[in-house]
Formats: structure tokens, sequence, C-alpha cells
């Protein structure tokens, strides 16, 4: 195990990750940790490389260099898909749903790394296979109320409001039982009223044991919301902290007023 | 939930009324029609369809397209043809041969050709169709070269002649039943869902845990598997089997039966094996038209029917019925 | 042997000019639009199809002839773009993979409909012998080919890197919304594109015409390759595509020469995945997929 000397609840550590794009680093020299049970921020200008950040963590780019820990793990070995058995979740800032598919059927699909049945498996559709496809439904359908969705479940996912289609890929993500979710701009294009439900649903998705990590441009729900926030700028950690220190760093002030 | 479980019964009622009935179907019309032209006319469109819903799970419900699918088709018949012919195989025997070369050819071609996409992917699969076609054509000591694979035996049972018009018509939908039910059984499955997601959106498909590598190449398997069965019915169906009837031409018909009959729908794929079958029929002197009508369908219903037809017209309908319930809302 | 060597190396170029002639089509359309035209053989068939209407059956004088056809299938393109490519609803690559393998059968089937199956023989433009180089003949066709695809590519990167609208072209391929932006008319160009495109197309076609005969079928073919030539090359690239059509040319000729006529077309595709496995972008593609 490399994780000697880290904190027993430390749940995400990323060490020195760097990844550039044809010359122009995107992610410079970053290092941070994310704690179990805590919900935390990730902001900074546009291009800071956040949603960079966020492709490094969930393994859609690899890194040049530098690590990424999670539990204790080596999580940049591993593929994409296979972060989220490891427990990591995401969301997207354009929301990706499979607009074609019901509502219900997204919140299926987002099981996948929790249940079995193969290709073999599908044909023979053996009571092991039955009880699981009732059991994913079953669950589906309980993530779903818990985004308070239930009733759109066989609508299909496209042609849901925009902030539904959020929460439909909140649930989705849930589905897939993550310790860490990742949320990348969920408050983007909702209004205040949707915002502040957001809000408390972040709280009950952490008052379930899941540990939050959000890139976010709404300060006011950021700042209420986050127990520790990460800034960046320019590809780089610029300054991390509480709520409160954040806020009075003079380096975040100015990065943020451009001077 | 108790409603729901009410819905999915009533749903699976539905779908097993439908496979019964279109068991009946093929049974009667075995029984009853005894024009040779017809029987043979419906097991070919029984082969086609096979073909049609085999690369339907591929391009309908996965979203990969192939443009070199008669090249699955092309070894399903050859391997048997071959085994039988020059070895001496019983046919029952070289099934099993036919149907595994064709899923290891595609698991091999398949590996790197399915990281590619779009045009590229359209480029590799017809590459490799080409590919096939060369050799089934140059590979004389094998395939017949370009004037074909003569002798190939007829198919027997326990005694049972099974190359009589109305047997193989029997043998041939039982095939496609049989697929059909295996399919619609993936489709609504874990696998399944994690397809059509691939197709929707690959990104969002590996960010919830599909390995999308693996699931793309296990349809293209199973989609190059289900040709080769169709070719190896073809080939001891016709006993004759000639590098033209596995052309890039009908990796086009193909494509043009599942456009036709509407993507991810396994019933269009028998809309669109029929119709295309039956168009020669239809269309008096079509030979010299065949291509121009072809073309223009492709053309006309990815223009406006993307969906194909079966969607499009319950699309249409659909609004109709929506229309007429809210009259005049504004 | 080594006659035989420069005998197959002249028929290696003078196929590979003729692919390059089409793989540049390709790249056209492609750096304007990012499409793929899988119809693009057909243009080129319906080229030399018209030659025979037009020259042989007319008898309108030569260059004339030429001028004409390239218009015409120019002039086609355009339709083909109006009726078959902005009406989609939904342009997704793969919908347009399949209107446009639509397009190529559709086209092949007008070519049978309208000229018949038969190969039309063409005679020669020139009435001059062959031209003969260390004992290896060389037609004065081929020497004309080639002379046309290098002012056809230089004109063209003139076209693109000192015209306002060749420039503009571009600007459309790297962000078509940013172009119209600027006041581009992006739907223009890319109607500009397909002209341009097929009309490339018609240029081989007739070009390739008195070397191989004219039939309805021959476009598939030549479409492919020069798809594979535009690939081996790096699509997008003007010089690429050259580069990448006599290196096809030429791989072909030696395979036909030294192995078997048979596996003339395999080499192509087999040239085709190699490339998309391993270096999708091409011997002189840039490392992302636009060319800037």
């Amino acid at each position: 195990m490399k994780n000697s000397g880290s904190n027993e609840n430390s749940l995400l550590r990323i060490e020195n990750a760097s990844i550039s794009f044809g010359g122009v680093k995107a992610v410079r020299d970053v290092s941070f940790e994310v704690q179990k049970g805590a919900i935390q921020a990730l902001i900074g200008p546009n291009g800071a490389g956040k949603t960079t950040l966020f492709n490094l963590i969930t393994g859609v780019f690899p890194l040049d260099s530098g690590h990424i820990y999670f539990q204790g793990q080596d999580a940049a070995k591993r593929k994409n898909f296979q972060r989220v058995s490891m427990g990591i979740a995401r969301t997207f800032q354009n929301v990706e749903l499979f607009t074609g598919m019901t509502v219900l059927e997204n919140v299926m699909v987002g099981q996948h790394v929790r249940t079995k049945t193969g290709f073999l498996g599908a044909i023979a559709r053996l009571p092991k296979s039955r009880r699981e496809e009732a059991e994913i439904r079953e669950k589906a359908m309980h993530w779903l109320k818990f985004v308070g969705l239930d009733h759109a479940a066989d609508s299909r996912a496209g042609d849901l409001a925009f902030g539904w289609q959020r929460s439909v890929e909140i649930a989705r993500a849930l589905a897939s039982e993550p310790q860490l979710l990742l949320l990348d701009e969920p408050a983007a294009g909702l209004n205040a009223n949707e915002t502040g439900q957001l809000g408390d649903l972040m709280r009950q998705i952490r008052d379930l044991g899941v540990t939050l990590l959000l890139v976010e441009h709404d300060m006011s729900l950021t700042m209420e919301i986050s127990d520790r926030i990460v800034v960046l700028d320019q590809g780089a950690k610029l300054s991390e902290g509480a709520p409160r220190e954040v806020q009075a760093d003079e380096k975040v002030i100015a990065a943020y007023l451009g001077t | 939930m108790n409603e729901n479980w009410f819905d999915a019964m009533k749903q699976s009622w539905k779908k097993g009324l439908a496979f019964f009935v279109f068991a009946g179907v093929i049974f009667f019309a075995g029984l009853f029609l005894d024009n040779y032209f017809y029987q043979q006319q419906l097991t070919f469109i029984g082969i086609f369809t096979l073909l049609a819903v085999g690369l339907n799970m591929l391009m309908g419900y996965a979203g990969q397209i192939s443009l070199g699918h008669a090249a699955f088709y092309g070894i399903g018949a050859y391997t048997t043809g071959a085994l039988t012919v020059h070895l001496g195989w019983s046919p029952w025997a070289s099934l099993p041969c036919a149907l595994a070369a064709s899923g290891i050819i595609a698991y091999i071609v398949g590996k790197p050709t399915l990281k590619l996409s779009g045009y590229y992917l359209g480029m590799g699969t017809l590459g490799f169709g080409m590919i096939m076609h060369v050799l089934f054509r140059e590979w004389g000591s094998i395939t017949g070269g370009p004037n074909g694979l003569v002798g190939i035996p007829s198919l027997s049972l326990w005694g049972i002649d099974l190359s009589t018009g109305r047997n193989y018509l029997w043998v041939v939908w039982g095939c496609v039943l049989i697929t059909f039910f295996i399919c619609d059984r993936l489709v609504n499955s874990r696998v399944g869902r994690a397809l059509r997601a691939i197709h929707f959106s690959e990104q969002a498909a590996s960010a919830v845990g599909v390995d999308t590598a693996k699931a793309k190449l296990q349809v293209f398997v199973f989609s190059a598997i289900i040709a080769a069965l169709a070719g190896f019915l073809y080939a001891h169906l016709v006993m004759f089997i000639s590098p033209g009837s596995f052309n890039f031409l009908v990796s086009v018909k193909l494509v043009a039966m599942v456009v036709i009959g509407g993507m991810a729908s396994i019933w269009g794929a028998l809309l669109g094996s029929t119709l295309l079958t039956m168009l020669p029929e239809w269309l008096h002197a079509f030979s010299d038209y065949e291509m121009v009508i072809y073309g223009g369908i492709l053309m006309g219903v990815m223009i406006f029917l993307p969906q194909g037809l079966t969607r499009g017209v319950l699309d249409i309908y659909e609004k109709f019925r929506i229309e007429r319930k809210q009259p005049a809302k504004d | 042997m080594m006659q035989e060597l420069l005998q197959y190396l002249f028929g290696g170029i003078t196929n590979g000019a003729i692919y390059a002639v089409i793989a540049l089509g390709f790249s056209t359309l492609y750096s304007a639009t990012d499409l793929i035209n899988f119809a693009q053989g057909e243009f080129v068939m319906l080229g030399a199809l018209l030659l025979v209407t037009l020259w042989l059956n007319l008898g309108l004088p030569l260059p004339l002839a030429f001028v004409l056809v390239v218009l015409a299938v120019g002039l086609a393109g355009i339709i083909f773009e109006r009726l078959a490519i902005r009406t989609v609803s939904k342009p997704d690559p793969i919908v347009l993979v399949i209107i446009t393998v639509g397009a190529s059968i559709f086209l092949r089937g007008l070519g049978m409909v309208g000229w018949g199956r038969d190969p039309l023989a063409i005679p020669s433009f020139f009435k001059l012998d062959s031209i003969e180089i260390a004992g290896a003949y060389l037609l004065p066709q081929s020497l004309f080919i080639v002379i046309t695809v290098t002012i056809l590519v230089a004109a063209l990167t003139f076209f693109y890197k000192k015209t306002l609208t060749g420039k503009a072209m571009s600007a459309c391929a790297i962000n078509k919304k940013a172009a119209s932006l600027l006041g581009i008319g992006t739907e223009r160009m890319t109607l500009m594109a397909f002209a341009l495109a097929t009309g490339l197309g018609a240029v081989a076609g007739v070009m390739i015409a008195p070397i191989t005969m004219a039939t309805y079928d021959m476009g598939s073919m030549l479409g492919l390759k020069g798809f594979c030539a535009a690939m081996l090359g790096g699509l997008g690239s003007l010089w690429g595509a050259l580069i990448g059509g006599l290196l096809l040319g030429i791989a072909e000729a030696l395979g036909v020469g030294f192995v078997s006529s048979g596996l003339k077309d395999a080499i192509a595709f087999l040239l085709l995945l190699l490339i998309l496995y391993i270096r999708p972008t091409g011997i002189l593609g840039a490392k992302s997929s636009h060319r800037f």
C-alpha cells in the first residue's frame, strides 16, 4: 500500500496531478484530499481546469503525472468504468442522459456495476436473473422517489424539463451506490427555487453517507453548503480551506476580479 | 408498485401472445402454402429476417454501423460449404464450425474496428467486407472461386428430408422465432439496456460503469453468429454459393432492411426484410431499377423517417391521436 | 526484372494519381463540412459516362466536353446536397453514412439505366505513341494525369491559403458557429464544397476513362480507394491526398505484379484497416482531427 502517512478519513487523495493538451497545461501539480462524509467544492474562474480534474478523477483522460488514490487504492491504474465499481460516480455539466430511454431505464443502467447478469444470463433468464431484474427495477424506483421523480418513471428521459433531467442524472449516479459523487455544475440552468431544492438534495445525499465533490459557479450555494473549498486558477491550486477562509483569501479575490 | 407489477404482467402476456400468433402464422403458412415458389420466397424472407435482426442488434440497439455484414453471412455459408463439399462432413457437424468461425473472426476484426466510430467505423467495416469478398472470389481451392461452390448437400434430420419447400420453411422460420425470442430477452435485460445506453451516449455509458468496448464487441460477435446461421441455412437451401451473394450490395441491402423496418425494433427487421425481398416481385422488370429503388428508399427513409417505417408511422399516428384528443387547444 | 519493376511503377503512379484526385474530393468536402460522402466514387463514374455522351456521342471538342462534364457533375453535387443532405432532420454520422451509401447505390442504378451494363471504350486523348523509358512504356495519358493532379493540388493549396473564399471554407470546418457569427455563409460554403468535391470526382472520371473504360459500376471501387488514399495521406490534407494516392497506386501495382492480380482490391482495404487502427490521422494529418 502506498497510502502511508495519509489520514484515515481521507476518501480521495490527489497528488501532483498534471495533464496537458497540445502543450497547454490544463491541470498543473494539483494536490488535495476529500474527507469521508464531506461536501467539498471545486471553484475557480472559467478555464481553471475544474472539469478536466473531474475527468482525471473519473478516468476519462489518463494522468500525465501524479497520483490519484481512492480509499487508499491507486485509482489511476483503473479504466473509467472500473472506477465506477470502486465507488466513484459523476454527473455531467451538460447533462448526459440516455435520451431515448425511459427515466426508469436510465436509473436502471446506473446499477450496471452492482449487478451481474451477462449476455448468456440475459438469454437464459434463470430465476437468479429474474430476481436481479426485479431488484434493479425496485431500486431504480427507490432512487427516483429519492429525487422526487417516481411519477415520471415511464417518460422518455429526453422529454423531461431540464431541471428534472438533472435530477434523473443524479439518481442514475446514486444507483451505482457510490462512495464519492462528483457533481459538475449541478445548479447551472436551474432557477432559484430549484437551486434551493438542489441544496437540500445534496444534504440528503451526504446523510446517506455519500461524499460529495462539486464544481459550482453559484457562489451562494457553494458557500452555504460546502464544508471545504478548493480554488483552482489556470490549472493550478490557488487556495484551499473552509468557505470563510477562502472568501477572505486575497489571491482568490484577485483571481475572480481578474487583476 | 402493484400497478407496475400488473402492467408488467400485461406487457409480458401481450408479448407472449404476439410470439404465439407469429408461430401459428408460420405453422399454417407452411401447412397451406402449396406453391413451391411462394414457399421458397417465404424461406428467403426468413433468412433475410435473421440477418436483419442480428444486424439490428448491432445498429439499432448499440448504434454501431456495419457496412460489411454480408461477410459474416458469407463466412457461415462458405464454412459449411467447404466442410461438407471438400471434407464430406455432415451439415450438422459443420454448423457449429460455421458459427464459431464467424464469431471468432468477428472477435478478431471487431476488437480494433469497434474502437472507431461514425464514418470511420463505416469505412472500416466496409473494408473488411471487401476483403472477405475478395477472399471468397480468389481462394479458389476452398471457395470454388468466382464460379462458386457446387454440390452442397441438403439438410435432413432423423431420416426426415428437410429440403422440401414446406419443411425448410419451418426450419428457417423456427430459427427466426428462436432468434426473436433471444433478442427480445437480450434487449430487455441489463445487457440490452447497457447497449442502448451506448447508442445514446457512449460517454455517459462508461461513466455509469459500462465497459463499452466489451459490450460492443459482444453484440458484434452475436450479430456475426446470427449472420453465419443465416449463411448456413442459405447454403443448404440453394446448395450452390458464389461470391456475388455476399458482396457490398448485399451488405447495403441488409442495412436497408434494418433502416426501413426501423432501427431498434425486432419486428421492424421482419417488415424490412419482407418488403425488400418482395419488392422485386411486386415491381415488374424491376431488375434494371433495383439499385435506383434501393438507393432511393434508403435516402428517403433516412431523410424523412430516420426512425424507420414502423416507428415513423407510429409517431405520426400518435401525433394524430393526441391532436384528436385535445381538439383546438389554441 | 528492372524493366518489369519500372513498368509496374508507371502503372501504379497513373492509378495512384487518379486515386489522388478522388482523395482530393474527399478531403475538400471533409475539411469544409466534416462529412464523408460514400457516394464520391459515383460522381467519378458520372464524369466518365458523361464524357462518353458529350465527346463521343455528341461529338463536342474534347476540351469543351471536359469542362462541361465537370460543371454538370458539380451541379449534380449541388443538387445532391440540396435534396439529400440539407433536408436531413437528424444529422448523425450514422444517418449521413446511410444516406450517402443510398445515394451511391441510386446513382449507380441511374448509370446503369442511362448507359447500360456494358463497359464503354473511350479512345486516348492523345494520338501519340507511348514513351519508352529504360525498356518500359509510359502512356501519354498517364503523363497527362500526373501533371493534371499536381496542378490541381497546387491550385487548391493556393485557393485555401490565399483566397478569401478558401479561407472562409477552412474557417467553417474549424468552427461552424463561430464562422457564421463572423458573417461567413456556412450553407453556401457547404454547397461550394460539395460542388468542388464532386467536380474533382468528375475530373478523375474523365481522366481514367480512356485507361479503364467507363461503366456504371466503376465508381464504388474507385471511391473507396480514393477514400483509402485520403486516409493514408491524412484526411483533409491536400498534399497528403497526393502522397496517399501515389503510395496506394504503387502498392497495388507491385502487389498485382509480384503476388496476384486477384489481390489488387484487397490491398487497398488492408492498408485502410491498418491506417485506421494505427494512425487514423494519416501520414500528413495533424495530431488532432482538424487540419489546423
